[in-house]
């Protein structure tokens, strides 16, 4: 997976998890809680998705690298293998 | 038996039924035969049969809401806001913490747990995979919940179960919230989201009690010789409840009386009805209310199209209603709706509530054949109506358990 197909991939969990939300604006490298209404429940979804979808394993203690659009890339890019 | 000192009126009310979106759509298809049961498909059962709502959710939520939440959840937040929106509440007035929540359900999180169950079947029970919203979404309270985030309200929610009895038991329970001075405004009623889970219709075919039919329509037929059964049925109905002296103070428009109530339980079975008991709740209700029985003019039944179950809720009756009571109509509105479950008392009641105004009794329809057992004086079958004398209507929901309920509501008179 590219890095562009992988930002589409991260891009599409989030807008299955907030439908009503316009991702248009959205600022890759600023918090996307600051940017969209993303709650913990939803985050938790984001990660779920992950798991579901690519069978990456988010542990806890590395939820703050999903703070970003970029850092949600950074840190997904090697681990995604499908 | 202590009698209110203050009396409390019915100003709204929100539905969705599988034939109706509101009180005037439902009404309507009631007294024009228009059923609401269709074809229906789900997990395990296949193909059978259902009455299915058709209401718009994205009316008063958002897509997110849907996603999170329960179709009971849905259900209720539609039915509540219409309510309020009928009342001509000025809602943003309304003081929130005197708001009350009380929703009748037969059972909450069969089907949020078997969809779970389902998607977890996927990844071969690797329990990593469960929901994160299990919880919030199998609470008892998350239909009533899910109307107090949805419209701001801070007083008290929650529902109460009751099997089949519940939509009754939420009016009731609003009833006496506001008797004793909890809120000022209460949201009341029921909801049922059941076909959903494909647990309840095969219980009920295990029962040998599901309704089939090559014509949907006229599969649920309570009381006619060919019953078969029960068809199951979404729905929920929300009442807004006020004392009188606030309702009269803002103006409202008065739609019924709560005139009186009963709730007691069989005490013999799991499943059978007993009508010695419902026979005592009906009385105790009527008593309650301060009447005599030839002062019901409507009495709406529970009967659910089971061969049992009709003639036992007709034994009953005769045992009140004596031939005396030459006012008193006998309908049936499961006929049209199949059976709503949690919500089936307080819809039944909705549908019947206009009949205060236009004295017209809406039919029970399908009866092609009418059962002996079941030939009450003036039940109205297949077309409706017009009542000479028609000031208060009796609602009976009977649940598994053996839980009884009666509703009475009265025309309302300064």
């Amino acid at each position: 997976m590219t890095r562009d197909e992988l930002k589409q991939a991260i891009l599409s969990i989030i807008q299955d998890i907030l439908p009503d939300e316009n991702f248009a604006t959205l600022d890759p490298s600023a918090k996307l809680r600051d940017q969209i209404g993303l709650d913990s429940m939803d985050f938790l979804d984001i990660v779920m998705e992950l798991r579901k979808r690519y069978g990456v394993e988010v542990p806890e203690a590395d939820y703050p690298q999903l703070a970003t659009l970029n850092s949600c890339l950074d840190y997904l890019e090697p681990r995604i293998t499908k | 038996m202590n009698m209110p000192t203050e009396r409390i009126v019915i100003t709204g009310v929100g539905i969705t039924a599988p034939n109706g979106d509101s009180l005037t759509a439902f009404r309507e298809n009631l007294l024009h035969g228009v059923s609401g049961v269709e074809r229906f498909t789900t997990r395990y059962v296949g193909e059978t049969l259902a009455g299915v709502c058709h209401f718009d959710p994205l009316r008063h939520q958002k897509r997110k809401d849907l996603r999170c939440g329960t179709r009971a959840g849905s259900i209720a937040v539609y039915a509540a806001n219409e309510a309020v929106r009928d009342a001509r509440l000025d809602w943003a007035a309304v003081d929130k913490t005197r708001v009350g929540v009380y929703l009748g359900i037969t059972e909450h999180g069969n089907v949020e747990t078997e969809h779970e169950i389902h998607e977890l079947g996927k990844y071969n029970f690797d329990i990593k995979y469960w929901s994160h919203y299990h919880n919030p979404r199998t609470v008892a309270n998350n239909p009533a919940g899910e109307v107090t985030l949805n419209m701001g309200i801070t007083g008290p929610h929650y529902t109460i179960g009751g099997a089949c009895a519940a939509g009754n038991l939420g009016c009731i329970q609003g009833y006496q919230q506001l008797l004793l001075g909890e809120v000022d405004v209460a949201l009341a009623g029921g909801v049922s989201e059941s076909i959903q889970s494909f647990g309840i219709f095969a219980g009920f075919k295990s029962q040998g009690a599901l309704a089939e039919h090559l014509d949907p329509t006229k599969a649920s037929r309570p009381f006619d010789l060919k019953r078969n059964g029960i068809v199951i049925a979404e729905g929920g109905g929300v009442f807004i409840m006020e004392r009188l002296t606030d309702a009269r103070a803002r103006g409202a428009t008065i739609l019924a009386e709560i005139a009186g109530y009963a709730v007691n339980s069989d005490a013999t079975d799991f499943v059978l009805p007993n009508p010695e008991r419902q026979s005592e709740c009906i009385a105790r209700a009527i008593a309650r209310a301060g009447l005599e029985p030839r002062d019901i003019h409507l009495v709406n039944t529970h009967a659910t199209g089971t061969k049992m179950g009709d003639i036992q809720e007709c034994q009953a009756l005769r045992r009140v209603f004596s031939a005396e009571c030459h006012d008193t109509h006998y309908n049936n509105t499961k006929s049209f709706i199949g059976h709503a479950m949690g919500a089936a008392g307080v819809l039944e009641l909705a549908g019947n509530l206009p009949a205060l105004n236009d004295r017209v009794v809406h039919p029970t329809i399908n009866v092609d054949e009418l059962d002996p057992e079941c030939a009450l004086p003036n039940l109205v079958l297949n077309h409706p109506k017009a009542a000479a004398r028609l000031d208060t209507i009796l609602n009976t929901s009977f649940g598994m358990l053996g839980i009884n309920s009666v509703l009475i509501v009265k025309r309302y008179r300064p």
